[in-house]
C-alpha cells in the first residue's frame, strides 16, 4: 500500500458562527458538538493528501492528537493553514504554553495532518472519557 | 401578546439593547432585532440541556440533591482547600462577580476570569503603553476609517459591523450598506459573465484567486466610511470589506511594526513584510493618515499569536503614532457579554482586572504566577469554583487534567462540558433572561440586564447561589475557629 501523505500546516483556532449558536443552544447539544469536531481545510490541500469532504482527518502536534472531520474552507485559499473552531477536540492539540503572561498559544500552531479512515470521530463522552477518565 | 422592548442582549460584548422579545405564558416565542446567536440563546435557553436540579458525584455518578446540600457541599469543599481557583464570571452579572470576589477573599483563593485566555494580553498592554479610546457610539457617529485586525465581528459579534461601525447611519458619517449592496451585485454579474464566456468560448477551469494581497482597490480613496480587514484567512467579514490584508500567520508584529515605520515616513528596506508587499502597506498608511477619524478593533487574532502582548504593544503604539498626525481610537473586540463587566469590577474591588490571588490575605497580581492557566499546569490548586464558564470546553487538555482531578464546583444554567466532570453542579438562572443585573459592554458603557421571564421552580440567580455559599462558608470557619 502506498504511503499515505502527510501534510505540514499551521493551525488556527477561533470561533465561528455555528459554534455561536451551538454554544448558546447547549455545550452538550448535537448542533454544538457538529460544529467544534471538523477543521477547515484549503481544498487544494485536500487534494495533496488525496482525501475528500467529510473525511475523517488526524490532527498532530507536539501536545497530542485528535481525529476530526476535514471540511472544505469557504474561506480559502490559505495553502497549509488549518482552522478548527474551539472546542474540546481541538482543546487536545492546541499549544498550552503561556509564557509567562497566562496566555495558552492557541493560534499559528505547527501540525501535521494525515488521512485516517480507519479511526473514528470521538463522541464528546469518548473524548473526555479517554482524555480525563470520567464521565 | 405583551412585548418587552429595549431588552439587552446577554451573549456577546457588542450587548446590542435594541432586542425586542414576544412573551407568553412566561415563554419567549418571538426575538427581533437579534442575530443568530441572540435567537438561539433567546428562543433555546431553556431547551433539554438546562439542569433543572441541583447535582452531586456519588461513587462515580452525578445524582440529584437539594439545593441546601450543594451549597453545604460546595461550602465545604472551598473551606478545606489549601489553594482554590475561582473562575469564569464573564456571562454573568456584576452584581454577582461582586460577592465572588467576596468568596475568594474569604476563602483565600485565586480568582480568575475569562480575559486570562481572551484578552488577558490586551490588558497586559494597556497597563504598560495606555489605550486612546471613545465609546462605540462616538465611532458610530464620526470614525470614517473602520480597521478589524484579527478579529471575524461576521462571526463573534454579528451585529457589530451594522450598529456601530461602517454599515451603521451615524450623525456625522453615512453607513457604507448600499456600496457594499452595489460592489456584491457587480460581483454577481462580473461572475455571471466570466462564467458564461468560459463555458461558451474557453472551456477553460476557473483560475484560482491569488493569495497574496492585490493593490488597493480605488474605492480606497473614495470620500466616506472605509473599511479594512486585516487576517490570516480571508473570512465573511474581510469579504465585506473594501481591501483585505492577507497576513502570514504568527506575523502580525512585522506588519504592525511596518506600519509604524511607514506612520513615520521611514524607508523599509525589503519589498514584502509577513506576505503583503510594502506598496500594498504604503497605500493603506495613507488612508490611515489622512482619514479624520480611525477605529482599530482586534480580536483574538493577535493576542494568542506569536508575540501575545508584544502585538498588543505595536498595535496600541501605531495608534500612537497615528494620534500625531489625525484622530484614532483602539478598541479590543471582547467576546463574553460581561467580560469588561468582569474587568471592571475585579479593578475596582482589588485594584487588578484578573488573576488575582488572595492567599496571603491581601490581593496579589503576576500573570503567569496567579493567572489560572499556570497554576492548573503547575499543578498547584486542590479544588476549584467555576461560574457562567467551560473551561473543559475551551482549556488546552494538559490543564484541564488537573482542574478535573481535585473537587470541582459548577454553577451553570446549563449543562456545560465541565459539568459533566464536576462534583457538586448547582442550577442557575440566566442572567439578562431570568434574573436582572449590570453588564458592561466592550467599550465599558454600562447597561442594565433585565428579568423578562420567572425562572423555573427552585432556581437562584448566580448572586443569590454565591451569597448563600458565602455565608456557609462564614459558619463553617467560625465553628472551626470555635472548635479551635
Amino acid at each position: 500500500m502506498a504511503q499515505k501523505a502527510k501534510l505540514q500546516v499551521t493551525l488556527i483556532t477561533g470561533r465561528t458562527i455555528e459554534q455561536g449558536v451551538g454554544k448558546e443552544r447547549g455545550k452538550t447539544s448535537p448542533k454544538y458538538i457538529e460544529s467544534v469536531s471538523v477543521c477547515y481545510m484549503d481544498p487544494e490541500d485536500m487534494k495533496k493528501i488525496g482525501i475528500s469532504e467529510k473525511t475523517n482527518l488526524l490532527i498532530s502536534t507536539k501536545h497530542g492528537s485528535v481525529v476530526v472531520k476535514a471540511l472544505k474552507s469557504l474561506r480559502a485559499p490559505h495553502p497549509n493553514v488549518i482552522f478548527i473552531p474551539y472546542g474540546p477536540w481541538v482543546n487536545v492539540v492546541v499549544d498550552p504554553e503561556t509564557h509567562s503572561i497566562g496566555m495558552p498559544s492557541l493560534k499559528g500552531i505547527p501540525a501535521e495532518i494525515e488521512p485516517c479512515s480507519n479511526q473514528p470521530v470521538l463522541s464528546l463522552e469518548e473524548l473526555l472519557k479517554k482524555q480525563f477518565g470520567k464521565e | 401578546m405583551p412585548v418587552v422592548k429595549a431588552v439587552t442582549c446577554p451573549v456577546c460584548g457588542s450587548l446590542c439593547d435594541d432586542i425586542e422579545l414576544t412573551v407568553e405564558n412566561n415563554n419567549i416565542v418571538k426575538v427581533k432585532n437579534g442575530c443568530a446567536m441572540c435567537e438561539s440563546k433567546f428562543l433555546g435557553y431553556n431547551s433539554e440541556h438546562r439542569v433543572l436540579r441541583p447535582l452531586i458525584r456519588k461513587n462515580g455518578k452525578l445524582i440529584e440533591t437539594s439545593f441546601e446540600e450543594a451549597i453545604r457541599n460546595a461550602a465545604k469543599i472551598l473551606t478545606e482547600a489549601n489553594y482554590p481557583i475561582l473562575y469564569g464570571w464573564s456571562s454573568t452579572s456584576c452584581e454577582a462577580i461582586r460577592v465572588g470576589l467576596e468568596l475568594a477573599e474569604e476563602v483565600g483563593g485565586v480568582i480568575d476570569n475569562t480575559a486570562v485566555v481572551c484578552h488577558g494580553p490586551s490588558l497586559l498592554s494597556v497597563q504598560e503603553v495606555g489605550i486612546p479610546s471613545c465609546t462605540l457610539g462616538q465611532i458610530r457617529h464620526r470614525a470614517d476609517l473602520i480597521i478589524y485586525w484579527g478579529s471575524n465581528p461576521w462571526s463573534a459579534h454579528p451585529r457589530h459591523i451594522e450598529r456601530y461601525t461602517t454599515y451603521a447611519e451615524g450623525r456625522f458619517e453615512k453607513s457604507a450598506w448600499k456600496g457594499y449592496l452595489n460592489k456584491i451585485k457587480a460581483l454577481l454579474a462580473k461572475k455571471k459573465i466570466e462564467s458564461s464566456i468560459r463555458r461558451l468560448f474557453l472551456k477553460k477551469k476557473p483560475t484560482v484567486h491569488e493569495s497574496i494581497s492585490k493593490e488597493p482597490p480605488e474605492t480606497l480613496s473614495r470620500k466616506g466610511r472605509k473599511f479594512i480587514v486585516v487576517d490570516v484567512r480571508k473570512t465573511k467579514t474581510a469579504e465585506m470589506a473594501d481591501y483585505f490584508i492577507q497576513v502570514e500567520p504568527n506575523k502580525d508584529y512585522e506588519l504592525l511594526q511596518a506600519l509604524r515605520a511607514l506612520v513615520r515616513d521611514e524607508e523599509i528596506d525589503v519589498d514584502k513584510v509577513a506576505g503583503v508587499p510594502i506598496e500594498c502597506l504604503e497605500e493603506v498608511v495613507d488612508v490611515m493618515v489622512n482619514c479624520s477619524f480611525g477605529a482599530l478593533f482586534f480580536g483574538l487574532g493577535l493576542t494568542m499569536s506569536k508575540g501575545k502582548l508584544r502585538n498588543i504593544d505595536t498595535a496600541l503604539s501605531l495608534i500612537k503614532d497615528l494620534n500625531m498626525r489625525t484622530k484614532f481610537v483602539l478598541m479590543p473586540m471582547r467576546g463574553h457579554f460581561n467580560v469588561t463587566g468582569a474587568n471592571t469590577v475585579f479593578t475596582w474591588q482589588t485594584g487588578y482586572p484578573y488573576a488575582v490571588d488572595f492567599s496571603l490575605g491581601y490581593p496579589r497580581y503576576n500573570p503567569g504566577e496567579t493567572t489560572v492557566v499556570d497554576i492548573l499546569l503547575r499543578r498547584e490548586s486542590d479544588a476549584a469554583l467555576v461560574i457562567a464558564s467551560d473551561p473543559v470546553a475551551n482549556f488546552p487538555t494538559k490543564t484541564v487534567e488537573h482542574l478535573v482531578k481535585n473537587p470541582l464546583i459548577v454553577i451553570d444554567p446549563h449543562m456545560n462540558v465541565t459539568s459533566h466532570m464536576a462534583d457538586v453542579v448547582i442550577p442557575s438562572a440566566f442572567v439578562g433572561i431570568e434574573a436582572e443585573g449590570t453588564a458592561y459592554r466592550m467599550d465599558h458603557v454600562p447597561l442594565p440586564l433585565k428579568k423578562i421571564v420567572e425562572p423555573p421552580n427552585g432556581i437562584h440567580s448566580d448572586e443569590e447561589i454565591l451569597r448563600r455559599i458565602l455565608a456557609e462558608v462564614r459558619k463553617i470557619k467560625n465553628k472551626n475557629e470555635e472548635e479551635a
